[in-house]
């Protein structure tokens, strides 16, 4: 007899384990992959899976197997022209790959294993190197959240919210409602069954009147009693409903110095100090504006190609940029109705007698309108005037984040504060 | 008599599949199939890719490889460059079948006689599966290896089981006895003799190294006591019982693997014939359908489109060629066995006079039973198919300039075709003859292996790395000489590899 089972709905993903312990054995070259893949990617799509490719040779399997070489004997199908005993020429090594098809244009013969890395995936093989605390992990990963809210009542639901009040205030009304017919008669009865009582003489009419009456009476208290007190019709439940967390929109400034002295280590360091601030702020808020400003002596707004890509040279004037953040900010971004978030990124060089206008511009404008100003110097050595001078800001406001950077271990305790506050 | 037809359109339902599988039942009881009970079961298309990953094992223990042709399968898939198969069927008792919810109602039919009749019958009545492969207690047994591998991974940690399962991976098909007749697997006896075994094969392997001195002996009488005294096939197995080192939970799995591979063996030798034998039945069972107004017009003509693309056999010189299709080939040999029965013409008579007397159905039954591929090709491969195929024999010799035509497709070619076609089917002859030869028990406790070439055909790339598993378990040097069919050594492969000084002194 045949069995039918539908095993559709049971859960797939029965090849997850070994998909992760494929990936765990081959983390390293991943790993490589992602550190690739995040410098040609743009920071808006840093939140995405990603393409990777293996080497053939690296994952094979190894077997027992024939090499080239002694006498090979083969039946083949399809005979078209040959005769017994004809003599062909050996195919090149060429022709021979060609005949297995499309499989080895590459001439090695050996195709690199390619795979594609879900976003999850992708996103915790980034954040290891930065080395984030799992609740931080946890928070850039997850998909936009959903708050429960309170929703009103509704006439079903599980035994756990069920609304107490509610459902005793209509098993009340329910009752009245279903009582009050019988208590209406059971009165007029009760009146009745006096008047007959009062009556004199009691004749036998009169006697089984209230025989009847009595009996009546009876009948009609039996039948209030019988209204249920509570029914499952007078249930109400809580009703709650999810709905997406509020969000608004944010502005995020990049601000980064690209005088002679940042070379592409330094610019690569920087580019994940702003992914890292870009991934929390996609989580936050539903529309992110982003806005690059490089300086050297003079400030520029430029794409995002240009920031990261294009060099030049000269010294180096800090209030320029911040000025020009300033005038961004008076006129597309109102404080009120943005949130506003800078991250700079320089090396720390500044033109000595330009640091005190600086402090001077953030304290003063610049401080006030933002969320979070977060700081980072890619300088191993030592510091000049511009890292006093933010230090001087960095006492008075709790939200200006700075830190002296060394390798991208040292991103993630610039953001600290902010990602303390919102996981705690 | 007019009869109205099960189903029309594409779309099925529960009911049409059981109505079906009641029809093709019936059928197939007329045609004497002896099956073991049906269970089909409706997966999606991702399911399918599971199975797929997994070798087509209902359960499986973890491991990074199944993961890797996961997700090569996924992948090709997505990107249209592969269709998945319509079916898969395990050798189990009931008979496990997967119907894909994506297929149409006359695939759904297709599936239903190709898997539940045509496999099932095979796997139930083959000698081969009858004699290595035990249906009842397959599924049991993999629960258990399943268990115990995620139990050795929780006690000894990922990464050591992945050493072990790599190294017995490579070396899957040195698993198998190829002769020796294997217990029939059974679920409570394993388990109280994995207990028993593992005390016990520590003991036995202590014995063997043991280190008491024994006193003089002469090197004649040294060659005399070699171990093992015989050569070994079954290179897994000699490591299961005797590598020096190896935990008793590390043997354990060791053995796992063996009994899988086990399994599997008689899937590879019998390719052809059970694909064949498959084909075959779907075809004649949905023509019966047909042939009883059961089905309509459209339905037979998606099997018929269906069918011609699994049978085609690309030639020689396509670009889709790929090697001899064994579905084509089966496909062909059992058509040929039931016209030959029929309507045999002179030449039948004389090539195979034993099939002329009997019933169509009785000679392939015969020939299902008692045949795996190699045989039943030197048995049944007759000149007319020979000719439909227009098969040639080729000799590419390495010491010959040229590549030789050997024989074709007529009076003189018949012959040596059908032999050098058998023996292309011939799994002892596919898999490199390497066995066990002898372990220096007196000195350095390293295993010599020893491969025997047919036709100076040397060992391919991969061969040192494969030394590398075997010496991950065995854990002392490794060699692996090849010797040419005289007996002469003509190369030697080591691992570890020699020290540097003494490659120099060769130079």
């Amino acid at each position: 007899m045949t069995q039918f089972i539908d095993r559709r709905q049971n859960m797939g993903k029965k090849s997850t384990v070994n998909r992760q312990r494929f990936i765990r054995r081959y983390k390293n070259q991943i790993k490589r992959a992602v550190s690739d893949a995040i410098g040609k990617r743009s920071i808006t799509d840093i939140d995405k899976g990603e393409r990777i490719s293996i080497p053939a040779k690296d994952t094979s399997e190894p077997q027992f197997h024939q090499g080239s070489g002694g006498k090979i004997e083969r039946v083949l199908p399809g005979n078209d022209v040959f005769v017994s005993g004809d003599h062909i020429s050996r195919p090149s090594q060429k022709e021979m790959a060609g005949g297995d098809g499309e499989a080895s244009n590459a001439g090695s013969g050996e195709d690199d294993f390619v795979f594609q890395l879900s976003r999850e995936e992708f996103l915790e093989l980034y954040f290891e190197d930065l080395e984030l605390p799992d609740l931080v992990k946890k928070e850039l990963a997850r998909i936009p959240t959903l708050r429960t809210v309170r929703a009103g009542v509704t006439t079903t639901g599980v035994p756990t919210n069920i609304n107490v009040l509610r459902s005793m205030r209509q098993a009340t009304g329910r009752r009245i409602s279903l009582a009050t017919p019988h208590k209406r008669q059971l009165k007029e009865q009760e009146a009745a069954l006096l008047t007959c009582l009062a009556k004199e003489p009691k004749t036998k009419e009169n006697n089984d009147a209230i025989l009847a009456l009595q009996e009546e009476i009876l009948r009609l208290k039996k039948k209030i009693e019988k209204i249920p007190f509570i029914d499952t019709i007078d249930l109400r439940y809580n009703n709650r409903v999810r709905i997406p967390s509020p969000s608004t929109q944010a502005v995020m400034f990049c601000i980064m110095d690209v005088s002679g002295s940042m070379d592409e280590p330094k610019k690569d360091i920087a580019k994940r100090f702003f992914i890292l601030l870009y991934l929390f702020l996609t989580k936050n808020y539903a529309k992110i504006d982003l806005v690059f400003i490089r300086h050297h002596t003079s400030a520029k707004e430029v794409s995002e190609t240009d920031f990261f890509y294009s060099r030049e040279t000269g010294g180096t004037v800090v209030s320029s940029a911040l000025e020009l953040l300033y005038q961004i900010i008076e006129q597309r971004y109102p404080a009120d109705a943005w949130n506003i978030y800078v991250a700079q990124a320089s090396d720390g060089d500044n033109w000595n007698a330009d640091s005190p206008y600086c402090l001077d511009l953030l304290q003063e404008k610049i401080m006030p309108l933002l969320q979070y100003f977060a700081y980072i110097e890619i300088m191993p050595r030592h510091h000049q005037s511009l890292w006093e001078v933010y230090q001087l800001i960095h006492q008075k406001y709790p939200n200006f984040a700075m830190e002296n950077i060394d390798t991208v271990v040292d991103i993630y305790p610039v953001f600290r504060e902010l990602f303390k506050r919102k996981t705690a | 008599m007019k009869r109205k037809p099960l189903s029309t359109g594409a779309e099925w339902t529960f009911e049409l599949i059981a109505a079906y599988d009641k029809e093709l039942a019936r059928l197939a009881k007329d045609f004497k199939l002896d099956t073991y009970p049906n269970q089909l079961e409706v997966i999606t298309a991702e399911q399918m890719m599971d199975s797929y990953a997994s070798v087509g094992m209902p359960i499986g223990y973890n491991h990074w490889s199944f993961g890797k042709h996961f997700v090569g399968v996924e992948q090709r898939y997505q990107r249209g460059q592969m269709g998945l198969a319509y079916e898969l069927v395990i050798n189990s008792n009931p008979c496990i079948a997967y119907l894909m919810e994506e297929n149409t109602m006359a695939m759904q039919a297709l599936v239903i006689a190709h898997a539940c009749y045509g496999h099932n019958s095979f796997f139930k009545n083959n000698y081969l599966f009858k004699m290595w492969t035990s249906a009842d207690a397959i599924i049991d047994y993999l629960v258990f290896a399943k268990n115990y591998v995620a139990e050795c991974e929780e006690r000894y940690g990922i990464d050591e089981v992945e050493n072990v399962l790599d190294a017995c991976h490579a070396l899957m098909n040195y698993g198998v006895d190829r002769y020796k007749h294997p217990t029939p697997l059974s679920i409570q006896e394993e388990k109280i003799r994995q207990q028993n075994r593992a005390m016990y094969l520590q003991t036995q392997v202590n014995e063997l190294w043991r280190t008491i001195p024994v006193g003089k002996t002469s090197p004649s009488e040294q060659e005399k006591n070699r171990y093992p005294s015989e050569p070994q096939e079954n290179i897994l197995y000699f490591i299961e019982k005797n590598a020096p080192l190896l935990e008793p939970w590390q043997r354990e799995i060791v053995r796992i693997v063996r009994k899988i591979a086990q399994y599997f063996y008689p899937q590879g030798q019998t390719k052809v014939m059970n694909e064949g034998w498959a084909c075959f039945w779907h075809y004649t069972l949905l023509h019966a359908l047909y042939d009883e107004k059961l089905v309509t017009d459209e339905f037979m003509l998606e099997v018929l489109q269906n069918h011609t693309n699994v049978i085609m056999q690309p030639p020689y010189n396509s670009t889709q060629f790929n090697g001899i299709n064994p579905y084509t080939l089966g496909y062909h040999m059992m058509q040929d066995i039931k016209r030959m029965s029929e309507y045999p013409t002179e030449e039948d008579k004389q090539w195979f006079p034993h099939l002329i007397k009997n019933h169509w159905l009785e000679n392939l039954d015969y020939a299902m039973r008692n045949f795996k591929d190699e045989s039943f090709i030197a048995q049944y491969l007759s000149p007319h198919l020979i000719r439909e195929l227009k098969l040639f024999h080729l000799i590419d010799d390495d010491q010959e300039p040229e590549l030789l035509v050997h024989a074709i497709h007529d009076e003189r070619g018949y012959q040596t075709i059908r032999e050098k076609l058998a023996m292309q089917y011939n799994l002892g002859h596919i898999d490199l003859d390497i066995q066990v030869h002898s372990v220096d028990l007196k000195g350095d406790r390293s295993l010599t292996l020893h491969y025997t070439q047919q036709n100076r055909v040397p060992l391919g790339s991969s061969t040192n790395d494969v030394l590398k598993h075997l010496h991950s378990l065995w854990k002392f040097p490794v060699i692996l000489k090849t010797t040419d069919t005289n007996g002469q050594i003509t190369a030697e492969y080591q691992y570890p590899p020699p020290p540097a000084n003494q490659d120099q002194s060769e130079k």
